[in-house]
């Protein structure tokens, strides 16, 4: 099998855990990430769905918004309504361009009045970090790179408070908010907050707190996960994946994000929702199902336009799943349509989302 | 998942991860422990219909895992005349017994001296590592 010749991939701070563990890496967003562990992807995504997983998302960037003015600029910046953000909250938001595409999809915590992280997709951090700057000019507000003073540890599951929540020093946030903890007498954010659909928490901590923590919370029954079964685990919740379902060529709207676009026109990018809104786009994002075997495949063509931007196999479903853009007129629960997998046409169903009710 | 990497010397290997196993002028196919264990977990196989022709170097079926999709290709010409059929209800056999109950075709060889451009275990072995 040839090798690439490519660039050095950056490691997390749990990378030798990855490697005693056996995982098998891959290169993700020019990260040396673990893909799946010695069971197999599926039993991963199993135990996330029925005890508790363990996932490193380390790659995951940080932008820290600080200043009297912090929130004016996050919401100059952000779709979502920040000045409704109460201390330790966190919410969903988009990060647009002047012209409704979406540059990336991010959580931000509000950590203070006037103290805001943002947690960005790997691959897009540097450039969302050249956004807020480029912004800043006019705010009495500091942007400050955090990505690489965080490691970040998401465990996820039925089970994943209790196995937390042991070894925490004090009750664990309620969903959706963010508060200070030490985790096995490691100072820590911990975000109730995650990427599979099932409750949990995620942990940010210093890189070098990191492996201690990780190794406790697998000895307490978190399983390690990988990325393969993190992609399983979002695409049956029908959470957007940045690069697959967003992009700077699709807007909210299209994306089914409206819920997380403020109303009125106070951010980059709010007049072209506002105009999606009013006149809806061609196309619209929905989930699917395979009805029969086989899977479709991102990339793969529904017979009469549109594109599948998210696809696999359900490991909870036991069936093909993903998620479409589809003609409006397609795009609508239990509508049946055909997708050109690989030459072979394929029927699939337009489901409610999620895909999988947790 | 078979966790162990075993390659066995009683079969001839295609460079692009298939086996064959030669018995007179039948053989049987599959995908190698390495194939399998860089796909991952199989979910889905579509065997070809009994009577199809198949050709050396090209794809004659899919198999699918959780995270991707991949050809098949058939390390020698001929016609299927046997098909795995248990593999539709249990894919998994192909990474958990590859060289076993994960075979997938069997077929009438249509030229022997094809096998002579296929390799021996110790030249696949150095090929994957």
């Amino acid at each position: 099998m040839p090798r690439a010749l490519s660039a050095p991939l950056f490691e997390t701070p749990l990378h030798a855990e990855h490697v005693e563990l056996g995982a098998r890496m891959g290169r993700f967003a020019g990260w040396d990430m673990p893909i799946r562990y010695g069971d197999g992807q599926i039993a991963e995504h199993l135990a996330v769905r029925s005890t508790a997983g363990a996932f490193d998302v380390s790659h995951m960037g940080q932008i820290e918004t600080s200043g009297p003015q912090a929130a004016e600029l996050l919401a100059h910046l952000c779709s979502n309504d920040i000045a409704a953000m109460s201390i330790g909250a966190a919410q969903y938001g988009l990060l647009l361009n002047e012209d409704g595409g979406v540059l990336d999809d991010v959580i931000n915590y509000r950590l203070e009045a006037d103290r805001f992280l943002t947690v960005t997709n790997a691959a897009n951090h540097a450039r969302d970090l050249d956004w807020f700057r480029s912004h800043q000019g006019g705010f009495d507000a500091e942007v400050i790179d955090r990505a690489g003073d965080y490691a970040m540890i998401a465990i996820q599951g039925p089970l994943a408070r209790e196995i937390v929540q042991a070894v925490a020093s004090a009750p664990l946030p309620e969903r959706m908010t963010i508060g200070r903890r030490t985790i096995n007498g490691a100072d820590a954010l911990v975000a109730a907050t995650g990427y599979t659909g099932e409750d949990g928490v995620e942990i940010l901590l210093a890189p070098g707190d990191a492996p201690a923590v990780w190794n406790v919370l697998v000895r307490r029954g978190a399983k390690p996960a990988g990325l393969a079964a993190r992609d399983t685990l979002r695409t049956e919740a029908c959470y957007h994946l940045y690069g697959n379902d967003l992009s700077v060529d699709r807007g909210p709207i299209e994306a089914g994000l409206g819920w997380a676009c403020r109303a009125g026109d106070a951010y980059i990018g709010s007049a072209a929702v506002e105009r999606d809104r009013a006149n809806p786009p061609e196309e619209r994002l929905v989930p699917f199902v395979i009805v029969g075997g086989g899977a479709a495949r991102p990339g793969d063509l529904p017979i009469g336009g549109g594109v599948v931007t998210s696809g696999t196999f359900s490991p909870s479903l036991d069936q093909g799943i993903g998620l479409v853009y589809l003609p409006r007129a397609t795009a609508v629960a239990e509508t049946e349509f055909e997708i050109d997998v690989r030459g072979k046409i394929r029927t699939a169903r337009v489901e409610k989302r999620p895909l999988l009710k947790v | 998942m078979a966790s162990q990497a075993s390659y066995p010397e009683d079969l001839l290997y295609h460079r692009d991860h298939d086996w064959a196993r030669i018995e007179g002028d039948l053989a049987t196919f599959g995908i190698t422990w390495h194939a399998q264990d860089s796909l991952g977990e199989v979910v889905f196989f579509e065997p070809p219909a009994v009577g199809t022709t198949v050709t050396q170097d090209q794809p004659y079926t899919e198999v699918e895992s959780v995270k991707a999709v991949s050809d098949v290709i058939a390390p020698l010409s001929g016609e299927v005349v046997e098909v795995n059929e248990e593999l539709g209800k249990a894919p998994e056999a192909i990474n958990d017994d590859p060289y076993g109950a994960g075979w997938m075709v069997k077929v009438r060889i249509a030229d022997p001296d094809q096998a002579q451009a296929l390799l021996e275990r110790d030249a696949y072995v150095a090929l994957i590592s």
